[in-house]
């Protein structure tokens, strides 16, 4: 793994962690991404993406439908995508664990296509993206109970390292 | 890659009948008590089942050099049939005679004396060419006769097939159905912390004993499942691009990949004559089913649907599909022809349904069940009546069915367990077992009988 993707990865698990607090501590709070020190990535970067506009949308259980925050956060990632728009990037699927794996695997898939869906009807290029669907298989949060399991039910926005 | 290429034979193990012994030699006919036979014979819609007390005394070692490999044997034999729920081996500081001729007709009141209603007496002998043979008399003890003998002839190497093969003679002798002991199972083994688990193929006996690694890790690796042997084997794998199905000879080591489809492929599973695939493709949000022929890599649609179509599994005669959909909301349980077409929905139970697998005998569907946050493995008719669940918990998920239609494996997860574990129930949901496993361990498939 390279530095870049590391640091990438420990990004991406502080905004999963900022966001799963927000939820837990305070409903009402407006901007979850907000926590934490944005301002260090270069505007462009791909620690831009993650951190300033945030990579990843979440699902209710059993569902690929893309909620009003959802697409709020996908409006944003358009916006960026079309300043920057050298990058390619993947769609991952997944879902949480509270499923069969093979179901698992065609729902994750079908959250990637509905947010592949979305993001072309705004105007982004089909051909800088591809989806892939992890089903259960990548949970990025680990317990047994709902706190994680919300988070697991996401659909995140990679960006090609070699774009 | 025609079909011819993936199948090699295995060693053969050669069979002979040994000739019966003792009063009533040869009246192989019904010398048991009738109620003892009347406690074996299990229908699936029975209650409690009272496990015959059978003495399995160590086997004979042919010479000095064979008693601690013809002690092992007794001792997977004694496994074998203790773990199937259906018998109850005596504990040998019990027993009186102590078997050292096993071409003599024992002294039956001495196993009379402590209610053994079984006997199984054995030798195991290293032949001067080097190949090992193994015999068996299996007695009943208040008939005073002799029910079935056999010996056999294999390579060293195959011991434990040896032990497995005469704890499947037991078996269909005392049962009247066919064992499920000389089998194997393919399994995904699961190391390192769950967001970044590695998970590769292995296979073992259905013991949990001879485990092998078939792939290292690298790419993860979900649902593989045997063909006709336990020499083929078909699952999904991620690599580069998009996952997809794949098959593996466990003796060539050849992989292919199955077709060459847009998009993803997953959950495969074989044909009953181990001549077509049949899996999921996803297009767009939607997965359907499709079916290829492994000889003309011919690929036929089986569904359309703006819907999740999969887990799909043939009936064993190979005339129907059952799969799951969510097509009517929630994933439930279907069966359609073959070829396709109009699909039957046969669960109509509370929750939703998932993973079917229809029954070696053809008769029943088992089946994931997600109810009130609870994973069930259960059995329902192939036309969604007399739904039974075996157990229920946390996350228990995937059956599969050993080949006599009986006895199902199945992964289970225990909220904090930090895995997943296999495990095996009888169709009386009374007998649980876990599998031993070197680690965690999930979606398991259930060899045929290699025999």
């Amino acid at each position: 793994m390279t530095v870049a993707m590391g640091l990438l990865r420990r990004l991406k698990l502080a905004v999963a962690l900022a966001a799963g607090l927000a939820l837990a501590a305070c409903a009402s709070n407006p901007n979850p991404a907000a926590v934490g020190a944005a301002g260090a990535a270069a505007p462009g970067s791909q620690q831009d993406f993650v951190v300033n506009v945030g990579d990843r949308v979440f699902f209710e259980s059993d569902s690929s439908e893309l909620t009003a925050q959802s697409r709020g956060t996908l409006d944003k990632q358009v916006q960026w995508l079309q300043t920057y728009n050298r990058y390619a990037f993947t769609i991952e699927g997944h879902a949480d664990e509270r499923g069969t794996r093979e179901y698992n695997i065609a729902l994750g898939a079908r959250r990637a296509q509905a947010v592949r869906d979305y993001l072309a009807s705004r105007g982004i290029d089909a051909n800088r993206m591809r989806t892939i669907s992890y089903g259960k298989e990548r949970p990025v949060a680990v317990c047994d109970d709902i706190s994680c399991w919300s988070q697991n039910r996401r659909a995140v926005t990679v960006l090609n390292a070699s774009s | 890659m025609r079909e011819n290429d993936l199948l090699v034979p295995r060693p053969l193990i050669t069979r002979r009948r040994l000739l019966a012994l003792g009063a009533g030699a040869g009246a192989l006919g019904l010398g048991w008590p009738r109620s003892a036979l009347a406690a074996v014979r299990v229908e699936i819609t029975s209650g409690d089942v009272q496990p015959m007390p059978i003495a399995i005394p160590d086997f004979v070692g042919g010479t000095p050099g064979d008693t601690e490999a013809a002690r092992s044997v007794t001792q997977i034999i004694a496994g074998d049939l203790k773990r199937s729920g259906l018998f109850a081996p005596i504990d040998p500081a019990a027993y009186i005679e102590k078997i050292v001729n096993t071409d003599a007709v024992p002294r039956f009141e001495d196993w009379r004396a402590i209610n053994a209603q079984a006997l199984l007496t054995g030798r195991l002998t290293r032949q001067p060419d080097g190949r090992l043979k193994g015999e068996f008399r299996l007695w009943d003890v208040f008939a005073g006769q002799q029910l079935t003998g056999q010996q056999y002839f294999t390579t060293p190497d195959m011991w434990r097939r040896v032990a497995h093969i005469i704890a499947d003679g037991v078996y269909e002798r005392l049962t009247g159905e066919k064992g499920y002991f000389d089998t194997r199972i393919v399994f995904v083994d699961e190391t390192g912390p769950k967001e970044r688990r590695i998970k590769r193929l292995a296979i073992m006996d259905q013991d949990g004993a001879n485990v092998g690694y078939i792939t290292r890790g690298d790419d993860l690796v979900l649902t593989p499942r045997f063909s006709t042997s336990d020499q083929v084997i078909t699952y999904m794998s991620y690599g580069q691009g998009d996952p997809k199905v794949y098959l593996y000879n466990t003796k060539t080591r050849q992989r292919d990949v199955v077709g060459n489809f847009p998009g993803m492929s997953f959950s495969p599973r074989f044909s009953p004559n181990g001549d077509m695939v049949i899996m999921s493709l996803q297009q767009g949000g939607n997965s359907n089913l499709f079916a290829m022929d492994l000889r003309s890599r011919a690929t036929t649609r089986l569904t359309d649907t703006a819907a999740i179509d999969t887990a799909p599994c043939y009936s064993p005669d190979g005339g129907r599909i059952c799969f799951e959909s969510d097509r009517g909301g929630r994933p439930q349980i279907y069966v359609m022809g073959r070829d396709g077409g109009p699909a039957q929905r046969v669960s109509f139970g509370e929750g939703s349904y998932s993973t079917p697998v229809w029954s070696p005998r053809g008769d029943a569907i088992a089946f994931t069940k997600q109810y009130q946050g609870q994973f069930a493995i259960g059995i329902m008719g192939i036309d969604g009546r007399n739904e039974r669940i075996l157990t229920s918990g946390f996350h228990n998920e995937g059956p599969t069915w050993a080949p006599n239609g009986r006895v199902l494996m199945f992964f289970r997860d225990n909220a904090g367990a930090g895995g997943p574990s296999l495990y095996t129930i009888d169709l009386t949901g009374r007998n649980e077992q876990k599998v031993p496993t070197p680690s965690f361990a999930s979606d398991p498939a259930w060899s045929p009988l290699l025999s």
